[in-house]
């Protein structure tokens, strides 16, 4: 299938899905004016996926900031990946946070309790 | 060039707002329309601000809190008629700081009919301790959509639980359909701040 590939802006995340090359990333911030239009792509495109798999799914995401709205799209998107293990493929979910910032290692956390998937959870230095 | 003497009112006008603003320890004041641009201006003032300041934590937390009150009233500011001109989102914000506390304060018309709303609900958030402020929030990350103007709802819960102080909040009423609503959020300063 083909990749989705979003470039960042100042107020969205840089996306990667690509089934190819084994890459599924959001990285940056997340604060669009319309949090649905954005991220519509991605879930049709996890929903695509989904059906399909590569045989080890890990989905990266590294963001520096996100509002409430885009909240409750990470969560779509993580009920989209537990879809998938359900039905029995392996995935994991690779939770990045500034080692300085504690409120988004505290998000990966909460994410971790509201749904049925492993997480990694790793700090880093720098952006 | 000076102003000429008709003028001089609105020069010591200027000079007192300079002044208040600059007494006060007033950071960001602005009054206007909220559109995404202006948000997105207006947090990107503070960010610069973060790169100098050593106090990582509260200065996130004020960027975060800034974001959700001005989408807040980019989505949900009442029209204010003026001489008959409409400004819809139109509202204003002050980011003040002192020795312990950042204050982010935002004002803008909303309808009168949804006061009693609004009152309950922050009521209700002020009551609740930490733990049920986060189950709430994921209660309604997992159950709420987001509406048509584009917010999930969770505006309001997560500035609460991310300040830790009691939400300030008021109402005045304009006429007999809008009210002016007034909210502030404070967030403690955790590391003292440098020059």
């Amino acid at each position: 299938m083909e990749a989705l590939r979003i470039e960042p802006t100042d107020d969205s995340p840089l996306v990667v899905l690509d089934r190819e090359n084994n890459l599924f990333e959001i990285s940056g911030k997340s604060l669009p004016e319309n949090v649905v239009q954005f991220y519509r792509p991605v879930t049709e495109w996890l929903t695509a996926y989904q059906k399909d798999p590569g045989p080890e799914t890990v989905f990266t995401f590294k963001l520096i900031y996100f509002n409430t709205a885009s909240s409750k799209m990470i969560l779509d998107i993580l009920m989209l990946l537990e879809e998938m293990a359900e039905a029995g493929h392996e995935v994991t979910v690779r939770w990045m946070s500034l080692t300085s910032d504690e409120d988004m290692q505290e998000a990966g956390k909460e994410y971790e309790e509201m749904v049925d998937l492993p997480f990694e959870h790793h700090t880093y230095e720098f952006e | 060039m000076t102003y000429s003497g008709n003028n001089s009112g609105f020069i010591n006008y200027i000079y007192d707002r300079y002044r208040d603003l600059t007494i006060r320890d007033i950071c960001l004041v602005f009054e206007g329309r909220i559109t995404h641009q202006v948000m997105k201006a207006l947090t990107g003032l503070m960010e610069e601000q973060m790169e100098e300041m050593k106090e990582k934590r509260t200065l996130r937390r004020v960027y975060h809190v800034m974001v959700e009150s001005l989408q807040n009233i980019n989505r949900h500011a009442e029209t204010f008629e003026n001489d008959g001109y409409p400004y819809p989102g139109r509202g204003v914000v002050l980011v003040t700081r002192d020795e312990g506390h950042y204050r982010i304060t935002t004002g803008n018309i909303i309808e009168t009919s949804n006061v009693e709303e609004i009152s309950l609900f922050l009521g209700r958030l002020n009551n609740m301790d930490p733990a049920g402020l986060d189950e709430l929030y994921m209660r309604q990350m997992r159950d709420g959509v987001i509406s048509a103007k584009g917010g999930a709802g969770l505006g309001f819960i997560d500035v609460r639980r991310k300040t830790a102080h009691p939400l300030d909040y008021d109402f005045i009423q304009v006429d007999k359909d809008t009210s002016f609503f007034i909210f502030t959020a404070t967030i403690s300063r955790q590391e003292s701040w440098k020059h």
